[in-house]
C-alpha cells in the first residue's frame, strides 16, 4: 500500500493546494488513510504531519480505519429526518450491535450517518454500498441485510463445494 | 472535434448540428435526475438504445438522457417529443410496449399517463400537467430538455450565444451594468446583488483575478444546485465565463460537494467538451480573452459552503471562514481578487445576457428579481424540484404545484434556508416568498429548500435535529459558536428527551442572542435561527415538552409510549414475532400488550400490523 502512494505522490505537484486532492485520491484507492500514509503525504508536500492529520480529521469524507466490506450509509437529511431516518438508522445500529462510524468485528459492515445525499423524494434513503435505497422502512433494513447473510452463505457453500470437488 | 476560432464558427456548428438532426423525426428525453436515476432510470436509457439499434432506426428517432425534470415524487420520467407525452414512474419492462405505441407509432400508454386527481381525467402533455403548469421555468427550464452529458446538444438549443453575444463587442462595464439591471442577487442565501459584487471584483487591484463557483450545497433538503450542475453543467459553465470576462478573471473553480459525483462528473467532462471547442483555454473563440477552469471536490464540511471557508479549502487548508473586515472580492482565494458565486446564480447569467436585464426584472417583486428554484421535500405529495417568480404565495408553492400534505393532514410549517433558516408557520401561508418577506417572517431563502412539514411533525425535535446539525458541522473557530451551539442542543435534547426544567426556554432565547450577536461568520450568526423561530411560533409545543412533558406530535420518542388497541387486536401474532426485543406478549388470538420496560420505540410493529392496532400515546 505505501509503495503504490509512493508512485501515486510521483505524479501530484508539491503544491500546498493538492493537499485535500492527494488525500481523496489515496482514500478512494485504499478506503482509509493510515497514519503511515499521512506522513508520507506530509513529507511529499514538505509540511508537517500534524498539520495533514489535521486537515485530514476536519473533513468529513476522510477515515482513518479500513471500513466494512459493505458500506451503509444513512442519510439523515430534513427531508428524511422528518420521515423517520433515524428510525431506520437505529434500525441498522441494532441489527449490526455497532453504532454510527463503526465497523463489526468481522469487517463485514459500516454504519455511517450522512447529512443530505440530495435524493430528497426518495427519503428516507439509505445508500446502501452506493446503491441509493429508497422510501426505507425498518423490514426493509431486515430484507438489505437477510440479502447479504443469504449472498454469504452462498458463497461459503460454493467454496466448501469447490474445495470438496478438489 | 473541431476548435471554433471565431464567433461565426459556433454559428456554423449550430447550423451543421440542426442539420444533421432534421431526419430525427421523435426525441425520447429520458430524466437522469437524482430522483428518477436512483429510481431505475438508468436502465430504461439502455433498454430504450438497445430497441433503437436493434430496429436500425436510430437515423429517426433519438433517445437522451436528460438532468432533472423535476417532478421527482412519479420518477422515472420519460417525455416523448415532440408531442411531449409524458410517462411516469416507467419501468424497464415497459420500455418495449412505449417503443412500439408512442415512438414508433402514434399511440398512448394510458396507465402510464398522469392523472389529475381533482378531475380524474388523464393528462397527456407534460405542459399541461398542474405541478408544471403553475410554475414559471426559466433556469431550470433547460435542464429537462438538454442532453446533460453532449456540449452538441446544448449548443443546439442555443447554448453558448449569450457569451457569443459577449465577446462580439460587449465592453465587461457593459455586462456588469446589465446584470446590474436584472437585479439578480446571490442564489446562495446571503442575497447580495450580483452586479454589485462582479463590479467591486473588477475594480478590485490585481493582476490575477478568480471567478469561483459554489457547489458545496450543504444544506440538507436542498438539492437544485445538484440538479443544475448535473442536468445543464454548460449553462453554470457558460455563465462563469462570462462573468469572467466582465471580472477580467483568467482562472475559475468549481468546488463540489464530494457527496455528488455525477455532478463532479458530468461538470468535468462539460470541462473537457468546452476546452475541445476552444470556449475556454486561450483565445477563447479567437479573441483576446483566455481563461481555464477547473472542479475542486469538497470533503464533506457544511462550513466549506461559506465564501471564505471554502477558499481556505480550496487553498488546502482547514474549512475555516475568517472575519469579512476585507472582501473576498479584494482579497480571497490566495489573497487575490475572486467573485464567488453559487450555481443557480451563475446559470442565471447567460438567459440575463441574452434576454436583457430589463427582462429578468420584470420577473418577481419589488426588491427580489427573477425567479427561484426550490425543493420542496418532505410531507408533501409531489415532491420534487419547482421555479416559481419571485413573490409566488407559498399558497401556491405547497398546494397549487405540491399538490398538498399527503394522507389528508393538516399542514403545520415550511422549514426554508436549511440549518441558518427557520419555520413559515401555517398562519402565514399566503405569504410571497421572497428574500424581504422570508426574513420579516424570521426564516431566510437560504439556497431553496424547503422542507414541508405537517401535523405529525414536533417542532422541538426539528431544532433539535438543527442543532446536532450544526454541533457536528460547526468548524469550532470561535467559542459562541462552539460552545453556545452545543449548549442550546444540550437543553433542547433535555427537552425532548423530557429531562428539562422550568427557565430553560428563557435559558435558550438568552443564547440565541448572544450567538447571533457574537459569532464569528454567517454560520455561526444564523445558527440560532432554527431555535428562535420555532420559538416564535411554536411556544406551545416548548412549554408542552417543559411542563408537561409531552411531545404533542408524537414524536420525542422518550416522551411516548407503544400501546395496542384492544377492540382492534385480532391478536394474530405478528408484531411479537417481529418485535426485536421480544417487548410484546400475548397469548394467539388473544389481545396482545406492550412491555413498556423493554419497548425501543422502533416502529417495527406499527408497520407489521394489518389492522391497525398499535398506536403512540
Amino acid at each position: 500500500m505505501l509503495k503504490d502512494i509512493d508512485e501515486m505522490l510521483l505524479t501530484s505537484e508539491k503544491k500546498r493546494e493538492n493537499l485535500i486532492p492527494i488525500l481523496q485520491r489515496i482514500q478512494q484507492r485504499h478506503a482509509y488513510l493510515s497514519p503511515d500514509a499521512m506522513k508520507l503525504v506530509a513529507l511529499h508536500l514538505g509540511i508537517s504531519s500534524s498539520e495533514v492529520y489535521g486537515v485530514a480529521t476536519f473533513y468529513n469524507q476522510f477515515r482513518f480505519h479500513p471500513p466494512g466490506k459493505h458500506q451503509i450509509k444513512v442519510c439523515l437529511g430534513t427531508a428524511c429526518h422528518v420521515v423517520g431516518g433515524d428510525i431506520i438508522l437505529e434500525n441498522f445500529e441494532r441489527k449490526l450491535g455497532i453504532k454510527d462510524g463503526e465497523t463489526t468485528p468481522d469487517r463485514e459492515f459500516s454504519i455511517e450517518r450522512v447529512a443530505c445525499v440530495g435524493c430528497c423524494a426518495l427519503a428516507p434513503v439509505a445508500v446502501v454500498d452506493d446503491v441509493v435505497q429508497a422510501c426505507m422502512a425498518p423490514s426493509k433494513v431486515e430484507g438489505i441485510l437477510l440479502g447479504f447473510d443469504i449472498e454469504r452463505e452462498r458463497d461459503e457453500r460454493e467454496k466448501q463445494e469447490s474445495e470438496a470437488s478438489q | 472535434m473541431k476548435r471554433l476560432n471565431s464567433i461565426e464558427d459556433l454559428e456554423v456548428l449550430r447550423q451543421q448540428i440542426l442539420e444533421q438532426r432534421k431526419s430525427i423525426r421523435k426525441r425520447v428525453r429520458i430524466c437522469g435526475g437524482p430522483g428518477c436515476h436512483s429510481g431505475g432510470g438508468e436502465r430504461l436509457i439502455e433498454a430504450f438504445q438497445k430497441l433503437l439499434d436493434e430496429k436500425g432506426v436510430g437515423h429517426e428517432y433519438m433517445v437522451t438522457q436528460t438532468g432533472c425534470h423535476g417532478f421527482c415524487a412519479r420518477g422515472p420520467i420519460v417525455v416523448i417529443e415532440p408531442a411531449n407525452i409524458f410517462y411516469e414512474r416507467v419501468k424497464v419492462e415497459r420500455v418495449p410496449e412505449i417503443f412500439e405505441r408512442s415512438v414508433l407509432g402514434d399511440d398512448l400508454v394510458d396507465d402510464l399517463l398522469f392523472v389529475s386527481e381533482e378531475t380524474g381525467e388523464k393528462i397527456v402533455r407534460e405542459k399541461d400537467i398542474p405541478f408544471y403548469a403553475h410554475q414559471e421555468r426559466i433556469i431550470f427550464n433547460d435542464t429537462g430538455l438538454t442532453w446533460s452529458t453532449e456540449i452538441d446538444d446544448y449548443i443546439a438549443r442555443g447554448g453558448y450565444s449569450a457569451l457569443a453575444k459577449v465577446l462580439s463587442g460587449m465592453k465587461p462595464e457593459e455586462v456588469i451594468e446589465e446584470v446590474k439591471i436584472s437585479g439578480l442577487r446571490g442564489r446562495g442565501g446571503g442575497g447580495f446583488p450580483t452586479g454589485v459584487k462582479w463590479e467591486s471584483c473588477r475594480k478590485a487591484h490585481g493582476e490575477m483575478k478568480y471567478v469561483i463557483c459554489n457547489a458545496d450545497e450543504g444544506d440538507p433538503g436542498a438539492y437544485m444546485d445538484r440538479a443544475l450542475l448535473e442536468g445543464t453543467p454548460h449553462q453554470v459553465i457558460e455563465g462563469m465565463i462570462i462573468g469572467a470576462y466582465a471580472i477580467g478573471a483568467r482562472e475559475g473553480y468549481l468546488y463540489c460537494r464530494y457527496e455528488y459525483p455525477l455532478a463532479v462528473k458530468h461538470a468535468n467532462r462539460a470541462l473537457d467538451q468546452a476546452r475541445e471547442y476552444g470556449l475556454l483555454g486561450d483565445n477563447i473563440l479567437g479573441t483576446e480573452f483566455c481563461l481555464d477552469m477547473f472542479v475542486n471536490r469538497g470533503a464533506g464540511a457544511f462550513i466549506c459552503g461559506e465564501s471564505t471557508a471554502l477558499m481556505a479549502s480550496l487553498e488546502g487548508k482547514l474549512g475555516e471562514p475568517r472575519g469579512k473586515h476585507i472582501h473576498t472580492v479584494e482579497k480571497g482565494l490566495w489573497n487575490r481578487p475572486s467573485n464567488l458565486n453559487n450555481v443557480e446564480s451563475w446559470a442565471s447569467v447567460p438567459l440575463i445576457v441574452n434576454q436583457g436585464g430589463q427582462w429578468f426584472a420584470s420577473i418577481g417583486t419589488e426588491r427580489s428579481k427573477g425567479t427561484k428554484i426550490f425543493s420542496v421535500v418532505g410531507k408533501i405529495n409531489n415532491t420534487g424540484l419547482v421555479e416559481v417568480a419571485m413573490g409566488t404565495p407559498l399558497r401556491k408553492i405547497v398546494y397549487d404545484i405540491g399538490g398538498g400534505i399527503p394522507g389528508g393532514k393538516r399542514f403545520k410549517a415550511v422549514q426554508t434556508g436549511g440549518p441558518s433558516g427557520g419555520c413559515v408557520p401555517e398562519e402565514l401561508i399566503d405569504l410571497a416568498v421572497d428574500f424581504e418577506q422570508l426574513k420579516k417572517a424570521g426564516s431566510m431563502m437560504g439556497s431553496g429548500g424547503m422542507i414541508v412539514m405537517d401535523e405529525d411533525t414536533c417542532m422541538v425535535d426539528v431544532a433539535r435535529y438543527f442543532l446536532n446539525f450544526l454541533v457536528q458541522e460547526s468548524c469550532g473557530k470561535c467559542v459562541p459558536c462552539r460552545v453556545g451551539v452545543k449548549r442550546m442542543h444540550e437543553i433542547v435534547s433535555n427537552m425532548c428527551e423530557g429531562k428539562a426544567e422550568p427557565g430553560d426556554i428563557e435559558h435558550l432565547e438568552e443564547l440565541c442572542d448572544t450567538i447571533q450577536e457574537a459569532a464569528l461568520c454567517g454560520l455561526g450568526k444564523s445558527a440560532p435561527n432554527p431555535v428562535a423561530s420555532t420559538l416564535r411560533y411554536f411556544r406551545d409545543e416548548y412549554d408542552a415538552h417543559v411542563l408537561e412533558k409531552r411531545c404533542p406530535a408524537k414524536v420525542c420518542k422518550p416522551l411516548l409510549t407503544y400501546e395496542i388497541d384492544t377492540e382492534k387486536c385480532t391478536g394474530c401474532g405478528l408484531c411479537r414475532l417481529r418485535c426485536p426485543e421480544g417487548a410484546i406478549i400475548g397469548a394467539k388470538k388473544e389481545c396482545h400488550c406492550i412491555d413498556e420496560e423493554l419497548c425501543v420505540r422502533c416502529g417495527i410493529c406499527i408497520e407489521n400490523c394489518k389492522f391497525g392496532a398499535i398506536y403512540i400515546e
